[in-house]
């Protein structure tokens, strides 16, 4: 059983604020499913199948369904931090492969920086409950500390260095000039990247993504209904998700989830890493990238650092386009959870839809990934590969 | 020799007692499992790797060595986090007390000294220094 054709993205939208101070979390959620469903040609009265994580506000989907008065028949409220959206996508192609609902709408929104959230640089806790926090919360683990550990292990392994990690944040740059969105639209240099300041070694500055308000949402649907509608068919070929952790101790910083999520998503949609087109990683730092393109099958492991050096990620003069609209690193990361905007710049690209400036020519195939929760600690991995037919 | 940050005191629950009371009298302890042999870190009521229950602490003789750190610069005072890497096997995530922030390398020779936490009654925290 296999959910390749089962399912297509009828609908995406990417909220366009960056700083919401005017408005409340269920709004952005409301808008955004709005837009999605605007997007796709459907009404809210259409929607039987709704997918949300942890930035909901209330009880799982239970507050956020009857704010928008959706009369459901399926729910899923999987959360596994930024991936989830990705993951939820899969679900929701399993759902409607099951008969379990039709149209399902999956929506993201937050507010962290109208909230002032020192989001990178303050120690998280999950509360005291969670059996690793005693372990881990009296060290300081922040965000960007433990993806800076995955970063350090990566050079000392491999060679990576901090000139070649900058290369990801100079492609996303080059896209973001592109969106009037974004929120940094400037180009910069490899030069500029690794001279930024040193946030936490060996991560400078320009290594990380940006802090925004706003959100998203998504489509999914039968592929009878989204043959009735008048947008581009793009269609699920494969999904994949993992999760990874310490092991018990047995901690490998070198690997990411993505290594059995890609797998995964790639034998289900019988394609190969060479054949996508356009490729959306997520990228809360640079060395999530790096990480994710080697354990996703794009270049060897360790090989990272050189396939993504001399522009090889930017569009119209790399072999692999990524993150078109910028990504988390210079346009959005609404929530601190880049995994549904990820979705939605594949899908614009599958529609050729994407910035003339930055839309890849004949973009049949593509793939988006995101990784939520923490590289360093433990963390979910979701893949999904799409087609345009 | 860099500013001491201060730490948060660790908060005991029943599966964490004993190692929490082995860290007031100066030890670290690992998970034990006693049905495939491994050791695993942090303790906790089953063997993570063959899935038994019959677990026991054991203690870890403290030397280690530094498997990856980050010296997070924006915090005040900065401080090194790292993952040590024991020399009974299990990797710990900690921080590197009494260093130069700027000396610290990947494989360097590290050992265990507990660092008191901002509770008057908190257990201390395994941290480690350059051995």
């Amino acid at each position: 059983m296999s959910i390749n054709g089962k399912a297509y993205i009828a609908g995406v939208y990417e909220h366009p604020t960056r700083k919401a101070v005017d408005k409340s979390l269920a709004q952005l959620h409301a808008e955004s499913a709005l837009g999605a469903l605007a997007d796709a040609g459907l009404s809210k009265n259409d929607v039987d199948g709704y997918f949300c994580a942890g930035d909901v506000p209330g009880l799982g989907a239970l507050s956020m369904v009857d704010y928008m008065g959706l009369n459901l028949r399926h729910m899923d409220t999987t959360e596994s931090g930024g991936s989830s959206y990705v993951m939820h996508v899969g679900h929701a192609a399993e759902a409607i492969a099951m008969g379990k609902c039709s149209v399902a709408l999956i929506t993201l929104a937050g507010r962290p920086r109208a909230e002032g959230m020192a989001t990178g640089t303050a120690p998280r806790n999950y509360g005291s409950t969670s059996p690793d926090v005693a372990f881990e919360f009296p060290f300081g683990p922040t965000v960007v500390n433990m993806y800076a550990m995955c970063a350090m292990r990566h050079m000392h392994e491999y060679g990576t260095t901090s000139e070649q990690l900058a290369w990801i944040k100079v492609a996303a740059s080059h896209h973001a000039q592109h969106n009037e969105h974004a929120m940094l639209r400037n180009v910069v240099t490899v030069e500029e990247v690794v001279n930024s300041p040193m946030i936490s070694d060996p991560l400078h500055r320009l290594d990380c993504c940006v802090i925004s308000d706003g959100g998203g949402a998504i489509i999914v649907t039968s592929p009878e209904i989204a043959k009735s509608l008048n947008r581009p068919l793009v269609k699920v070929l494969g999904v994949g998700e993992s999760p990874k952790g310490q092991m018990g101790g047995k901690v490998d910083l070198t690997y990411s989830g993505a290594v059995r999520s890609g797998a995964t998503a790639f034998e289900e949609a019988k394609v190969k890493p060479a054949d996508m087109k356009y490729a959306s990683i997520y990228d809360s730092f640079t060395i999530t990238v790096l990480m994710q393109l080697e354990d996703l099958g794009f270049c060897e492991k360790g090989k990272g650092g050189a396939f993504v050096s001399d522009g090889n990620l930017i569009a119209g003069v790399g072999k692999l386009p990524f993150n078109t609209d910028g990504g988390g690193l210079c346009n959005n990361h609404p929530a601190n959870r880049g995994g549904l905007t990820k979705v939605v710049e594949a899908v614009r690209q599958l529609r050729g839809e994407a910035h003339p400036a930055v839309q890849v020519a004949n973009c049949d195939l593509a793939l988006a990934h995101g990784t939520g929760g923490s590289l360093g600690t433990r963390h979910g991995s979701g893949t999904v590969i799409m087609e345009r037919e | 020799m860099a500013e001491q940050r201060t730490f948060p005191s660790p908060e005991a629950d029943p599966d964490t007692e004993a190692f929490w009371a082995a860290a007031k009298e100066g030890k670290l302890m690992l998970g034990s499992c006693k049905s495939c042999g491994e050791k695993h870190y942090y303790p906790r009521g089953m063997c993570p790797h063959c899935g038994s229950s019959d677990v026991e602490l054991t203690q870890a003789s403290g030397k280690g060595e530094i498997y990856s750190w980050s010296v997070l610069r924006r915090a005040q005072p900065p401080y090194a986090i790292a993952y040590v890497t024991l020399e009974e096997g299990p990797t710990m995530m900690t921080n590197i007390i009494e260093a130069d922030l700027d000396g610290l390398a990947i494989g360097q020779k590290v050992e265990l000294k507990f660092s008191p936490t901002e509770d008057a009654d908190g257990a201390p925290v395994p941290t480690f220094k350059p051995a």
